[in-house]
This record gives structure tokens, sequence and C-alpha cells, in this order.
């Protein structure tokens, strides 16, 4: 295993260090000293494992492809955006923004993410073990984010077809999200992503509801005018 | 953007580093607001004493001033030149006198007072702004640091943070508030002043005027929520208080830490990293409108 201390290198060295990884390369890194820097372990595309020790900030795994990357700590906004495949871990919190605009892969968080969690996802399944934020979800197209606990004001406003389980209470629902019946298939897909984040024993499809959408909205329709 | 820092100290053993620790916040924090700088600490009081914090520009000659201003006063004002900012402790029976002596020259501005708050605010960049006026060295119980990329109004000594419109309580601000020139007329005709055309300048003016009317912190912050339009991440520092309100749908960035010695607060974790302990401290981002409030006792 290599390590690479952000006290001596640059986030620029490492990140350039991670995109020369060949495609085949099954390689485990270790990064130590992070201290809340930015865009740490951004642009990877190879099947390596990064385990940073400690909290990141900003964009931390952003447009990861095929990497595996966990944070032995909490991450700051945007953590995993645009992902497109691979594996993003954080053992702590997620700041705003976690798993924006992802299109593939597994995002999942051990304790809570604030606002805008899955904001714009296309694609990509978040799983978080702690609560949500406000406006989680919003205009979210595709994909699945879980909720193992509660979600803040707004969820799936303006959602389009991502999928939503939450656990917990749910503060408000956003614009044209309505709950809606949870089926064996969506308990059976519910339980490969809980399966996929390592948690499908010790929590129960039963407990969770499902939401998504009405389908009111993002279809322009003249008699929708007034919810605009 | 803008970089916010605070500091607030449990542990009476700190305050003898709380200069050093803030200011590594705040150049941690010098590429979210290169524009200009500024802090308010919170030091020891002299007893039967008020600290006034005055500015002049670059390069004033503050000695035959200080020798006027000590004539005045008719006794030692234990003063403290700063660069183009000096602290002067005045016996409150002999602060309208003082007050009035220094309206006598024109380029001396009162820019702050309080029992134990100072405060020092320049353009440039925020690294030279600490620099300039020594604050590794200071020291106290709390300090409240600003970096500033101006968006509302210019970039000038006075639009840096914190704003300051009451004795001992100051206000940093990241983002913008939207209703500014409606609360500023109200606060105006209950009898506030102000000097800038800032957005910021009004947030401290509200809180000014609610803790003159009495309210606690924790009731000024809760009704700031309500009064108050726009994007803002505040902390506010009093006396002996230190408080966080973010705004409802939490528009600016935000972190918080807490140990049994200390509370602080960054922008971003970055300004966190070097205070001691926090690898083991509670780190977490405080929640949009909830009100968050520290008192000394």
């Amino acid at each position: 295993m290599r390590t690479v201390d952000l006290a001596e290198t640059s986030i620029r060295e490492l990140n350039a260090s991670l995109h020369r990884l060949s495609s085949s390369n099954d390689e485990r890194w270790r990064v130590i000293n992070p201290r809340g820097q930015h865009a740490i372990a951004v642009g990877l595309d190879a099947p390596a494992t990064i385990e940073i020790d400690g909290h990141v900030g900003y964009y931390c795994a952003g447009m990861n492809k095929r990497a595996t990357v966990v944070v032995n700590g909490s991450a700051g906004q945007g953590v995993a955006e645009n992902m497109m495949s691979g594996r993003v871990h954080v053992r702590g919190d997620a700041s705003q923004a976690a798993g924006a605009t992802g299109c593939g892969g597994l995002l999942v968080i051990d304790g809570n993410a604030s606002a805008r969690c899955g904001i714009s996802m296309k694609g990509i399944d978040i799983v978080v073990k702690g609560s949500v934020g406000h406006l989680s979800a919003f205009m979210a197209q595709a994909g699945n984010l879980v909720v193992l606990g509660d979600a803040g004001e707004a969820l799936g406003d303006s959602i389009y077809e991502a999928r939503l389980f939450v656990a917990g209470s749910v503060k408000s629902l956003g614009a044209d999200c309505v709950e809606k019946p949870m089926e064996d298939r969506h308990k059976s897909d519910l339980f490969k992503l809980l399966s996929a984040a390592g948690i499908a024993k010790e929590v129960d499809v039963g407990t969770f509801r499902r939401y998504g959408s009405a389908r009111n909205l993002y279809h322009f329709h003249i008699d929708n005018i007034g919810q605009y | 953007m803008c970089g916010i820092v605070g500091l607030f100290l449990k542990d009476d053993s700190l305050k003898s580093d709380l200069g050093a620790l803030t200011s590594r916040m705040l150049v941690t924090l010098c590429d979210r607001g290169p524009d200009s700088a500024g802090f308010a600490v919170y030091g020891a009081e002299l007893p039967g004493r008020l600290k006034l914090t005055l500015r002049a520009p670059d390069h004033f000659d503050w000695k035959p001033f200080l020798r006027q201003l000590t004539d005045v006063a008719g006794t030692s004002l234990h003063e403290t030149v700063r660069d183009t900012h000096t602290v002067v402790a005045v016996p409150h029976e002999r602060e309208a006198l003082v007050r009035d002596a220094i309206t006598r020259t024109p380029e001396v501005d009162v820019v702050g007072s309080g029992r134990r708050m100072e405060i020092f605010k320049e353009v440039g960049r925020p690294d030279r702004v600490a620099e300039r006026f020594g604050l590794a060295k200071m020291t106290g119980t709390h300090a409240i640091g600003h970096t500033r990329m101006a968006t509302e109004s210019a970039v000038t000594t006075n639009g840096a943070h914190p704003f300051t419109t009451g004795p001992d309580q100051c206000l940093v601000h990241n983002g913008s508030l939207s209703n500014h020139n409606a609360v500023r007329r109200d606060l105006v005709r209950n009898g506030l002043t102000f000097q800038t055309e800032n957005d910021t300048e009004v947030a401290a003016g509200y809180m000014t005027w609610q803790l003159r009317e009495g309210a606690s912190l924790e009731q000024t912050l809760g009704a700031a929520l309500d009064a108050l339009d726009g994007f803002y991440t505040f902390v506010v520092g009093t006396e002996s208080g230190f408080g966080v309100l973010r705004d409802p749908i939490a528009c600016k960035p935000a972190v918080m830490a807490e140990t049994d010695r200390w509370v602080a607060f960054g922008t971003e974790y970055r300004a966190l990293v070097d205070l001691p302990g926090v690898q083991n401290a509670r780190v977490w981002e405080p929640e949009p409108a909830r009100v968050y409030r520290w008192e000394r006792h």
C-alpha cells in the first residue's frame, strides 16, 4: 500500500498520480493529513481503493469512475459530486450537496448529510445511515436515495424519476413529490441497495416508505400553471 | 464568498493563545476573502475604564494626539498603538470629555467601544492585516474574525467586518441581505445611527437595538430570523457571549467544533485544523434557522 502525506504532498501532485493509475491496476492507497483540503481524489478512473484518514473539504471524490474512496472522517460540500461509477464511503457526516448530479456508483454516508443531498442526481445510489437536510433530491432525475433517519423540508422538490426511501420522518415533501406504495419489487430493490451498503441484515425494508414524482410538473400542462 | 472565524474559550489557560489561534484560523481563510479583513478581540477589562478603539489614516502621528487626549482625561489612558489603530482606556466619568476631544481631530474616528472589546480592520490581504495589528500576540477570552470578498458595497476600511454598533457588540456576516434598507429606516427611527450603506451594519444595528430593548442574545438572534431577509451566516460577540445564526436555507457554509476547552466556528473546516485537540472535537454543521449561543459566567 502506498501512503501519501498531504502535509508534504500537494493536492495537485496527489491527484495527478492518481490519474496516472492504469485502468487494470487494483491498487490500495492511503492518504493522511487531509486537514479539510478541497478536491482530494477527484477525477479517478481506475479500480483502485483510496482511503483518506481525517476530514476532507469540498468535492472529495468528485467525478469518480470505478475507484473506491473511503473517508475516515467527515466530508465538506459536494462529496462524490457527479460520480459516474465506483463507490464512495464517508464514515462521518457529509455537508451539503452530497452526491450532487451523480450519474452512477454508490455513495454511503455513515452519519448525517446536510441540505440538498442528491440534488439533481442522475443515476447514483445514495445510502445515508443518518438523516438528510432540506431540499434533498431536489430535481432528482434517476437513481435511489435511501435514508435510514429523517428527511428535512421539501424532500424531492420537482423530482423526476429518482426513487426515495426514508425510514424516519419526512418534515415535508417538495412540489410534485408524493408518497407511493411500497410493493414487493420496491422492497427487493431496496434490499439490494442495503446489501450493497453492507447493512441489509441490520435494517428491515418494511420500515421504509417510498416517495417519488407525481409526474404533474415535469411535462408542462396548462392545467398546472398554478403550481409554477 | 467571505470567510468567518470565531473562537470562544471555556478554558482560561488558553487565554494567552487566543490571538495566535485566531490568527492562524484567519490566515487559512485568506483565499475566501482577499479584499480586506478585520477582527474583534475580547481582552482583559480595566476596572472603571471603557476601551475606545481609534482609527486614523496611514502614517498618522499618534504621539501629539495621545498627549492631548491624556491631558483632557487628566490620567494615563494606557494606550496601545497598533499601526492605524490605537486602543485607549478611558475612565467612565471622562468618556464624554474624551470623545469630544477626539471629534476635534477629524482624521481620528472611534471605531469601537466596550469594557473588553477591541476591534481592528483594514483593506488588504488578511494575513497582512493580522500581521500589521499583531493579532498573534493578543490575549483574551473570545475573538471573531472575517476575511472579505466584497459584493454589496465598496472595498473600504469601513466596509470591512466586524461591524460594531454598540458597546462590546460585534457582528460578522457571510452573505448578503435583501431588506437592509427597510430595516435601516426602522432602526434610524428608533435612534440608531449608521456609518455606511453596508447591509451587514444593519444586522449589527438590529442586534444592538434588540439587546438595548432588553432581549437576551438568544432572543435577539431568534428575532433576527424574522426581521432579516437574505443570505447570511452571522457570528456575533458580546462582552460575555458568542452566537451563530444561519439563514433558513443555509445558503452560506459553516462548520463548528467544540471541546471541553473551546468552541470554534469556521466557514470551512480547514480553518479549525490547528486548534488544540481538534482531532477529538465534536465537529458539526450548524443547522439552518437555529440559534447557537454560548455565554461565559
